[in-house]
């Protein structure tokens, strides 16, 4: 009780802060909230559902069949699928690490990790077409196409960089 | 927004089912391990919209089009970089930022290099990309995709 009431020491202060800006009327104190209610709003409208998913991915897609698909010998389909599968995803990055730390459990390659980070980063189909919608569609499509092969290069890079007993670590409270 | 988490919902849902209609007892495993991984990672989600909320009142959106727009030339792609690099803006505000950003006078390749840099590199969300992925491999992802987005940027305004 008393190392999970440490964890969120900061929250409650965040709480106590805006509860009491709320009552002195104090508004940087006000406008601080208000920029964290959009964000906690955009936190509660993927989160649940992103670890429900990855939760069942977890239970459902056998290591064997990930590691033959998107390993170290998977290749170009290798990389089709996990740019596939970022594509299909919502939410910010930091939201794509607990996907990272399933798909390198399950014995995915470092190159493939990498890519869909990137993929996951600026390929998901949902932001997309909000991109088209403010930027319009040669923007979109100049972007997305620029970006790919870069992520695909990256992806390569990070495997030369971090080495071959890389492996994501679960983040534990 | 909500369009997107409807999507996504029901994308869930439908999973949720056959999973639940293919074995029950999987399916709850699977909720079980998610829902640990969730709690796992609240504390720290919450940490940084905290601080991402308080760098946000520091750099209004009216300083962010002060810098970034009209004749802002090359220092403005620094400047995008930079920002975008700090910063942690949510796409269904990001887009119109930059929508506005293009109508103030901005370049395309500037535009382009604060959004990849938005989406990509994450200084705030650092600590917690290191927790997953180690320093090295953290540090080396993001400067790797610091250059990306320039490489992006400046093709870009060349291609637009």
């Amino acid at each position: 009780m008393n190392k999970h009431l440490k964890n969120y020491v900061w929250v409650i202060l965040f709480v106590l802060f805006s509860v009491g800006s709320y009552f002195i009327g104090f508004k940087p104190g006000l406008m601080i909230y208000y920029n964290f209610n959009e964000f906690f709003i955009e936190m509660v409208s993927f989160a649940p559902f992103l670890f429900m998913i990855i939760g069942l991915f977890d239970v459902w897609v056998p290591k064997e069949i990930l590691e033959k698909h998107v390993g170290k010998e998977s290749g170009v389909k290798g990389i089709f699928i996990v740019v596939l599968l970022a594509m299909l995803q919502a939410g910010p990055l930091y939201g794509a690490f607990p996907v990272a730390y399933v798909l390198s459990k399950k014995g995915a390659s470092i190159r493939n990790i990498f890519i869909y980070l990137g993929a996951f980063s600026s390929m998901k189909l949902p932001m997309l077409g909000i991109e088209i919608g403010y930027l319009g569609i040669k923007f979109t499509i100049l972007r997305t196409l620029i970006s790919l092969p870069l992520f695909i290069f990256i992806g390569f890079l990070m495997e030369k960089i971090v080495g071959s007993d890389f492996r994501v670590e679960e983040v534990k409270t | 927004m909500f369009n997107n988490t409807f999507i996504f919902g029901l994308l869930t849902g439908i999973s949720l089912l056959v999973s639940f209609i293919l074995d029950k007892d999987k399916t709850f495993l699977g909720l079980k391990k998610g829902g640990k991984m969730l709690f796992n990672i609240l504390h720290p989600f919450l940490n940084i919209l905290i601080l991402i909320s308080i760098v946000l009142f520091f750099i209004p959106d009216s300083l962010i089009v002060q810098y970034l727009g009209a004749n802002s030339g090359w220092s403005g792609f620094g400047i995008a970089a930079f920002i975008g690099s700090i910063t942690l803006i949510p796409g269904f505000i990001s887009y119109p930022l930059a929508a506005t950003l293009l109508s103030q006078g901005a370049t395309y390749s500037v535009v382009a290099i604060f959004m990849t840099t938005l989406m990509m590199v994450g200084v705030v969300t650092l600590p917690l990309e290191i927790k997953y992925f180690g320093k090295k491999a953290a540090i080396a992802r993001n400067v790797l995709n610091l250059i990306a987005a320039i490489i992006i940027g400046v093709l870009m305004g060349w291609l637009m």
